[in-house]
This record gives structure tokens, C-alpha cells and sequence, in this order.
């Protein structure tokens, strides 16, 4: 693999048999290739490099949901109370490194206190594991660029005589921060296995997770089917206990090969009934664009409750009301889960007299209860309807030939290439944009409702005002612009 | 026609009878439009329950999309309404517009708008919506012609209101009708203002609907007005009227504004 670095094209990866060769990371191109000739050489792709470590980040969430990355080539994976599910700590670092080891990566592993002498300690050896409060002597004859510390820092410790990192840590830590900051001091210590830095998650721990794992991976639609619900029913178990509802699902498929798929739904309300997930799921699954696809089979299938909110238990049998707001909110919940929450939306008023800003369009699961005690404007009584029932987001323009006074309303128009005679005409109500706001130089509008000779009825509008604001540079008075802003039913 | 295949012909009939009969006596109680001469047509009014289609005459949707919000607003009483529509259908016709909504006397607040991608979705939503009991009625909406709505997808959708005693109404856009399972079909057009003071004479929506499916009337055609504020169709007012003939329960105000018409 070679990369650019500064007008140079540098060997950026190598495999073992170039190390056997005497090529070393960081070697120019023309001096590798002088040494070995025979070299077959690649691009380096640190975007692709960067996705194969989420994917195998995404792999390893089968053994503990806390997965970080550390890029470019590491992972940390916080097994506190994990282990024992796999046998052991041994057994799991075995798993581990034998997987990968198949897969064709170059696998180097340790367990440790903390997370950086676990790092430390993968740099020269694998396999090793390092009970807590032993880490000093474990990473003490490492050499000092095991730390992984910046390569100035390295260089100066080796130069200062200090080769290993029990050689450093020797040392009074005031001369080592002197010399090397404080943040290789803190490198150190935790190294060393005093003190942690907390290592952050690829993705926020879910509330509830239930999984059932296969000795022989499933594939069948049934089977997974099965096993969700089945799943449900242990979450919802396990929920029921602190009298908790799942707000946010998440399904992970883990196939045999190491693909992991990650199909989430999210819910208006807490769902709290196992049948409820179950059918959340199925429709979700049913409308995915690229359908599930087993491969060779999961052999783990996992449940999370990545949000949950406390429930209050209501009385059902008497309060028609409550049974039928519950009812619609799982029918939104529902239509989301297959076609998408931004699509079911219900409508919140806006305090803006401007009419394309009127109304709001919110994702109906997060917003049912609000939108169902919002106060819309009361409408006039006796007065024919004063805002049209379709209205276009954007004013389509509208050619009008003339009109009899310069601010009155036009005789006739054409929209979408008709021509439609104005018969009876309405108006003005007169608009005016936000001219407090910096970018709300737009013009006054004057709105008109005008009839059409077959009786359909049309809001339309003259963009400015005459004299005032239709004037070019000169100050000489320019034609409107007239739009169809909507229609009347 | 020998008497035999009358018979068969007769027994035939009797079946057919039959076999709609339960659907007739099952039916709960019809929903007035307020118009009397269609009430009379529907037998008292429109079928809760079932599938009515509104086709819009022409390309332009908005005098249907006031129809249909109107039967929507009458059937559903107060109950939520769901709204299904596809996602150009805003750009082709105009984004239902909530202050509009409100203007005819129906309440944005019960109104749930579903964005479906396409034809295929949009059906399943509505056959969906159909099964929930809490709504009082779900409206699909579909542009130009769909082969997706055909005599299966509108049978699936009148066995789902049946099935629900939720009633389905679907709007069609610039389409020709096609046979389908409907209860009702109407053909709906923009109608006139009543003739006046070009400047003045400016009501209630109107629209010239044409009931051209009943499966168990006459068919027939009328111009309807829509009644903001009683929320209801009722005969076209003929205004500006002259004072005299104003009805005795119009309001005082509306005596005093035809007055002033006349007067103008």
C-alpha cells in the first residue's frame, strides 16, 4: 500500500513477507522498490480502511454493546461483566483473534485494566492478559513506542536514553511533563494501569437488550419471524419489571460472515405490548428497500430498547377516549415503521401572517398530543372561506396581459398554458412581508380571490406595490409580477 | 325467452338480492348532506362504512378536494381523519392547506396527513387506516390514473370499512372513472358564482356534483353549496337576493349585507 505525503509517495502498509524483505513503513516508493523489486503495490484507502473497522466494530457488538473505535487499526471493547458469556476472559480473546485470524486480518490483542495499557500491550505482543494492578510490570519492558504517543515525543525519549517504559516511568513525573506535557504524563499513568480514560462507544448503550444466539445459523424467514417475537416477549419481560415502555427499537442481525444489519423503528408512544413490537417489526421488514438478506444465516439475533420512558397504566374500559387516542397513535406508529416517520405528519398552526408559513408539518409520532390542543384562528362567521384550500408551497407565476388600473386586478390570466377570464373578483387583502427581518426585503403582496368563466376560484397575487416598490434603478415604474398562490374549493 | 330461463333468470335475481341484503340491513344509520334533493337520491343520506370515490372533472382537483373534505368532515363526526396523498400530489394540485381546512369548518387538529411515496403505498396505508376503529373516516387521494385501483384494491378497501365501520373516500385527479366497488361515485366540478355585481357576488363554495354510481338509487345531478359555517351541502342560495325573499332564519347580518348589494 502507498500513500502521498507531502509530493512523496511513501509505503503507508505492509505485509509480512515485505517485512521479511527489509521494507519498512514510511520508506519512499523508489527506495522499496530498489530494495525489492518484485513489489506489487496498491493505493493506500484510508475511507475504505476506516469502514472495514466499523465493520468489524459492528461485528464485535456481539460481545459487548460498549465497542470504540481507535483509529486507524484499533478497537476497544469494554467486556466488564461480559466475559463469563463466552467462558472467559481467555476463551473470549481466543474467539476474537481466531475470527479474525480467518478472515484474513492480522490480529493482535491483549486484555487489561485499562483500556490504553491494553493497547499498549497489543503493539509487540497478542494473546496477553493482565489482571488489574499489574500492568506496570507487564508494559514496563516495553519499548516506548508502544504508547502509541506522537513520533517527537518517542524520538526524544529514546534520545534522552530512556528505551523502555519502565525506564520512564522512573522518573519523577515533573521532569517527564517538563520535558514531554502533561498529556504524555496522563498517556503514562494510564498505561501503567493508574487511572482511566473512558473510552466512548460507537453508540450510546440501550436501555434493554435481549438476544438469542444459534449454534447453527437461521435463515429462514419464519425462524427469524419466530424469534423476534419471542425476543419481544423477553424485552417486554424484562421492561415490565420497572414498569418501562420502549419509545425506540433496534433489531441487529448478526450473520455468520460478520455482517451485521441494524433495523431500528421508533414509536409515538411507549410500546409496552409484545405483539405491538412484533408487528412494528414485520412491517418494517416487510418495506425495506434491500430485504434482509441471510446470507448464510444469523447466528445471533439481538433486541434493543434504545429509549424507554416510564409508563402510567390508564384505565382502559371506561375512557372511550383513551382506548381510541392509543388505537391511532399505534396506527401511526405503525404507517411510520413502514413508510417512514417524516411521512405521517399532522399539522401545528404558526404565528405568521404570511400564508405559506401558516401551518407547520410535523412528524405525527412525536407531535399527536400537541397538534390535538393546537389553536387554530378562528374562522370569521358568515364570511365565504378567506384562505384557499390548496395552497402551493412555492406561488406558480401567472401571465397577466393587462390590467385596467395599474393596482387593480387583472382581466384575465394564464396558468399552465390556459387562459382563464377573471369574472368576478375579490380584493385586495393586502400582505406584507417581514420587513423587520434583514433578508425579508421581499415585496408587499396584494391578494385577490377571482372566479374564472367556469366557476373555479383562484387566490392569486401582484408581487409589490405600484409607484412604491415597482421601480427599477432609474425610479421608472416596471410591470408585477402576478402569481397563483392557491385555490378555493 | 322461454319461461324456464326466466325462472333461472328470476331465481338468479332473487339471489343476487340476497346476497346484497345483509350488507343494506346492516347498514347504520346514513349520514345527511343536507342537500335534500341528494339525501332523497341516497335514501336518506350518504353510507357510512363503505367506499364513496369523488372524480374531479378536468385536471383541477380543488373543487373535489372541497367535496370530499366536506362528506369527510360529515361522515367522520369529530373523530380523526386520515389524509393519504402522494408526495407530487402537493406540487401538481397545492398542499392541503390547514387555514383553508379551517375556513370550511372542518378541524385541522383531527386531521393526520400520511406523504405516501407512491400509488402502491398509499393503498396499503389506507387499507391500514381502514382497520383502526378510532377514525371516523380515511380519505385516499390519488393523481392521474393508477392501474393499482382497480376492482380488487377498491373490493380489499370496502371489506377493510366494512370490516371497521370506518368509511373510506378516495379523491381521483385527472382520470377517468373506472368501474370499481364503490357505494357511491360522484363527478365534481367548480359551479358559478350565482350571477351578480361582478365585484360583490362572492359566497359559500359551490360545486356541481354529479352522482353518476349508486348502487342502490337513482343517480342525479345538482349543484351543491357548502355550508361553512353549519358545516354541511345545502341548495344553492340564490344571492343577492331581494329582501323580501330572504328566508326567515337567515341571519341579520346576511338581510343587511344583501340588502346592500342590492342596493350597489
Amino acid at each position: 500500500m502507498v500513500a502521498k505525503d507531502h509530493n512523496a509517495i511513501l509505503l503507508h502498509a505492509i505485509d509480512e513477507v515485505a517485512v521479511r524483505a527489509g521494507l519498512s513503513i514510511g520508506l519512499p516508493l523508489a527506495n522499496a522498490r530498489a530494495i525489492c523489486p518484485e513489489l506489487t503495490v496498491y493505493d493506500a484507502d484510508p475511507a475504505a480502511d476506516l469502514k472495514t473497522l466499523n465493520d468489524i466494530a459492528d461485528w464485535c457488538d456481539r460481545f459487548t454493546p460498549l465497542v470504540a473505535l481507535d483509529p486507524p487499526y484499533g478497537l476497544f471493547l469494554d467486556i466488564t461483566g461480559c466475559a463469563h458469556l463466552f467462558g472467559g476472559e481467555r476463551a473470549l480473546l481466543q474467539i476474537v483473534t481466531n475470527a479474525l485470524h480467518r478472515r484474513g486480518f492480522a490480529v493482535s490483542a491483549a486484555i487489561a485494566g485499562t483500556s490504553i495499557a491494553a493497547r499498549t500491550l497489543t503493539r509487540y505482543t497478542s494473546g496477553q492478559i493482565v489482571a488489574s494492578g499489574e500492568e506496570a510490570q507487564a508494559v514496563g519492558p516495553l519499548p516506548v513506542s508502544a504508547l502509541g504517543a506522537d513520533a517527537a515525543i518517542t524520538t526524544g525519549l529514546r534520545r534522552a536514553g530512556l528505551k523502555t517504559i519502565g525506564d520512564v516511568a522512573a522518573r519523577a513525573p515533573h521532569e517527564i511533563s517538563a520535558r514531554f506535557g502533561a498529556a504524555f504524563t496522563t498517556l503514562l499513568s494510564h498505561a501503567l494501569g493508574q487511572g482511566d480514560a473512558p473510552i466512548s462507544p460507537r453508540k450510546p448503550l440501550p436501555d434493554y437488550i435481549v438476544e438469542k444466539r444459534f449454534p447453527e445459523p437461521i435463515a429462514t424467514d419464519t425462524v427469524i419471524a419466530l424469534t423476534l417475537s419471542s425476543l419481544a416477549k423477553m424485552l417486554v419481560t424484562a421492561m415490565d419489571k420497572q414498569s418501562k415502555g420502549a419509545r425506540q427499537l433496534e433489531a441487529s442481525f448478526f450473520r455468520t460472515d460478520g455482517a451485521v444489519r441494524t433495523i431500528m423503528v421508533e414509536t409515538g408512544r411507549p410500546v409496552t405490548r409484545p405483539e405491538m413490537i412484533d408487528r412494528l417489526f414485520r412491517e418494517r421488514l416487510d418495506a425495506l428497500n434491500d430485504p434482509l438478506d441471510p446470507g448464510f444465516g444469523f447466528d445471533l439475533i439481538r433486541l434493543a430498547a434504545g429509549r424507554t420512558e416510564i409508563v402510567v397504566q390508564q384505565q382502559r374500559d371506561l375512557d372511550a377516549t383513551v382506548h381510541d387516542n392509543d388505537e391511532i397513535s399505534a396506527l401511526i406508529d405503525r404507517i411510520a415503521a413502514r413508510i417512514g416517520g417524516k411521512r405521517v405528519v399532522v399539522h401545528l398552526p404558526l404565528e405568521s401572517h404570511i400564508p405559506e408559513r401558516a401551518a407547520l408539518a410535523l412528524p405525527a409520532q412525536h407531535h399527536l398530543a400537541a397538534a390535538s390542543t393546537a389553536a387554530w384562528p378562528e374562522r370569521v362567521a358568515g364570511e365565504p372561506p378567506l384562505r384557499p384550500l390548496r395552497l402551493f408551497e412555492r406561488p406558480e407565476p401567472i401571465k397577466v396581459p393587462f390590467a385596467s388600473v395599474p393596482d387593480g386586478p387583472p382581466h384575465q390570466f394564464t396558468w399552465r398554458r390556459a387562459l382563464h377570464a377573471v369574472v368576478r373578483v375579490e380584493g385586495p387583502e393586502r400582505i406584507a412581508m417581514e420587513w423587520w427581518k434583514q433578508d425579508g426585503a421581499a415585496l408587499t403582496r396584494d391578494y385577490f380571490r377571482v372566479e374564472d368563466a367556469e366557476g373555479q376560484r383562484f387566490w392569486i397575487f401582484r408581487d409589490g406595490l405600484y409607484e412604491s416598490e415597482l421601480r427599477d434603478e432609474a425610479g421608472a415604474p416596471v410591470p408585477a409580477n402576478w402569481y397563483v398562490h392557491g385555490l378555493f374549493a | 325467452m322461454n319461461g324456464a330461463r326466466m325462472g333461472t333468470l328470476a331465481s338468479l335475481r332473487g339471489s343476487i338480492a340476497r346476497i346484497e341484503a345483509p350488507s343494506e340491513a346492516a347498514m347504520p344509520n346514513r349520514v345527511a348532506l343536507g342537500h335534500a334533493g341528494a339525501d332523497a337520491m341516497l335514501r336518506g343520506g350518504l353510507a357510512p362504512a363503505v367506499l364513496h370515490e369523488v372524480f374531479a372533472a378536468g385536471h383541477q382537483g380543488s373543487a373535489a378536494t372541497g367535496f370530499i373534505a366536506g362528506l369527510a368532515g360529515l361522515i367522520s363526526a369529530r373523530k380523526p381523519l386520515v389524509w393519504v396523498r402522494q408526495d407530487f400530489s402537493d406540487r401538481e394540485n397545492g398542499a392541503l392547506s390547514m387555514r383553508g381546512l379551517a375556513e370550511l369548518g372542518l378541524d385541522p387538529r383531527l386531521l393526520v396527513t400520511v406523504r405516501a411515496a407512491d400509488v402502491d403505498s398509499g393503498l396499503r396505508t389506507a387499507a391500514d387506516a381502514l382497520a383502526c376503529d378510532a377514525l371516523g373516516a380515511v380519505v385516499l387521494e390519488v393523481w392521474g390514473p393508477a392501474r393499482q385501483l382497480d376492482l380488487v384494491a377498491s373490493r380489499k378497501l370496502t371489506l377493510a370499512a366494512q370490516a371497521s365501520g370506518v368509511t373510506a373516500l378516495v379523491l381521483r385527479i385527472a382520470v377517468t372513472p373506472i368501474p370499481s366497488t364503490a357505494e357511491t361515485r360522484w363527478i365534481v366540478r367548480a359551479a358559478h358564482s350565482p350571477p351578480g355585481n361582478a365585484a360583490s357576488a362572492w359566497g359559500a363554495p359551490r360545486v356541481e356534483a354529479e352522482l353518476v354510481r349508486n348502487r342502490h338509487g337513482p343517480v342525479g345531478r345538482w349543484i351543491m353549496e357548502w355550508k361553512c359555517d353549519e358545516c354541511q351541502f345545502s341548495e344553492p342560495s340564490a344571492y343577492p337576493q331581494p329582501v323580501a325573499a330572504t328566508p326567515a332564519h337567515r341571519p341579520h347580518q346576511a338581510q343587511a349585507r344583501a340588502g346592500h348589494r342590492l342596493a350597489s
